[in-house]
């Protein structure tokens, strides 16, 4: 398996795992009246369809798919890291600023969710861009 | 990977854009609240990650790995002209929910119309949940 896709599996583990921790924090938080942690199903629901289930799918895709040529079996691997970056860092931003800005609304988590949107996009679109060419019909 | 799967992720990934570019959208407007309008695109960013990316995403994979009824044999892979049916309700399904937004009443006739395609996916696909090489 690449190193890409080692990269791209293990880290969705970790995010398996936050997102049932996040899980968890919603069941307890009215219970213990928790309501300063903030709202955290969006980040919940993300983590784990984000995090975890797209981010496999991202990298068993680039291991797995149709090779792109024989010089570029995996199409540009760069682009594959950049998806990578992308992906997680706009993820991360978005885990903490989201349940920030749903309390205390202010310009730095709002300026913040608005560069996670444009990096997950971007990540998004990086994976399809390099995957795209690797769909072929045999 | 057979045509049809190509169809299947190639469209899931348009769906994966698609929905990517609606959940940015909502995402910045959470943070710099430029138009409250954009937030009645949940249910379809909803629909067009969940259904439309993965879904139709494993069903394409499916259909091109799962054991065939023999290599090289013209229906190694089961009815494809059934599984074409089911690619095609799905897509269908999916836009019909999607307009949702504007006619309510159309995620109802969505959900039946995915519903459609994906039991004819199982009917087609069932047989071919069998040992590598093995009878159906």
């Amino acid at each position: 398996m690449p190193t890409l896709t080692r990269w791209f599996i293990k880290t969705s583990f970790i995010y398996l795992a936050l997102a049932l921790v996040a899980s968890l924090l919603l069941a307890v938080q009215p219970l213990l009246n928790l309501t300063s942690l903030g709202e955290l199903f969006s980040v919940y629901i993300h983590l784990l369809v984000f995090g975890w289930l797209t981010q496999l799918v991202f990298g068993v895709v680039f291991w797995m798919f149709p090779k792109y040529s024989t010089e570029k079996p995996r199409g540009s691997e760069s682009l594959g890291w950049w998806t990578y970056a992308l992906l997680n860092v706009g993820l991360i931003l978005r885990a903490i600023a989201e349940p920030i800005q749903s309390v205390h609304s202010n310009p730095i988590t709002g300026w913040t969710l608005v560069i996670s949107a444009a990096l997950q996009f971007l990540a998004g679109l990086t994976f399809v861009l390099n995957s795209w060419n690797r769909v072929r019909v045999k | 990977m057979p045509r049809l799967s190509a169809w299947f992720v190639r469209a899931s990934m348009i769906y994966l854009l698609a929905g990517f570019t609606l959940g940015a959208l909502m995402l910045a407007q959470d943070g710099i609240s430029y138009d409250p309008a954009i937030m009645t695109a949940l249910p379809v960013h909803i629909e067009f990650l969940l259904v439309g990316w993965l879904v139709q995403l494993a069903m394409g994979v499916a259909f091109w790995i799962f054991p065939r009824f023999g290599l090289g044999l013209p229906h190694s892979r089961g009815n494809v002209k059934l599984m074409w049916i089911s690619f095609l309700m799905l897509n269908a399904g999916i836009l019909i929910a999607a307009l949702e937004i504007w006619f309510a009443s159309l995620l109802l006739m969505g959900r039946v119309v995915e519903i459609g395609a994906v039991t004819v996916y199982i009917v087609g696909l069932w047989r071919r949940v069998k040992p590598h090489g093995g009878p159906a």
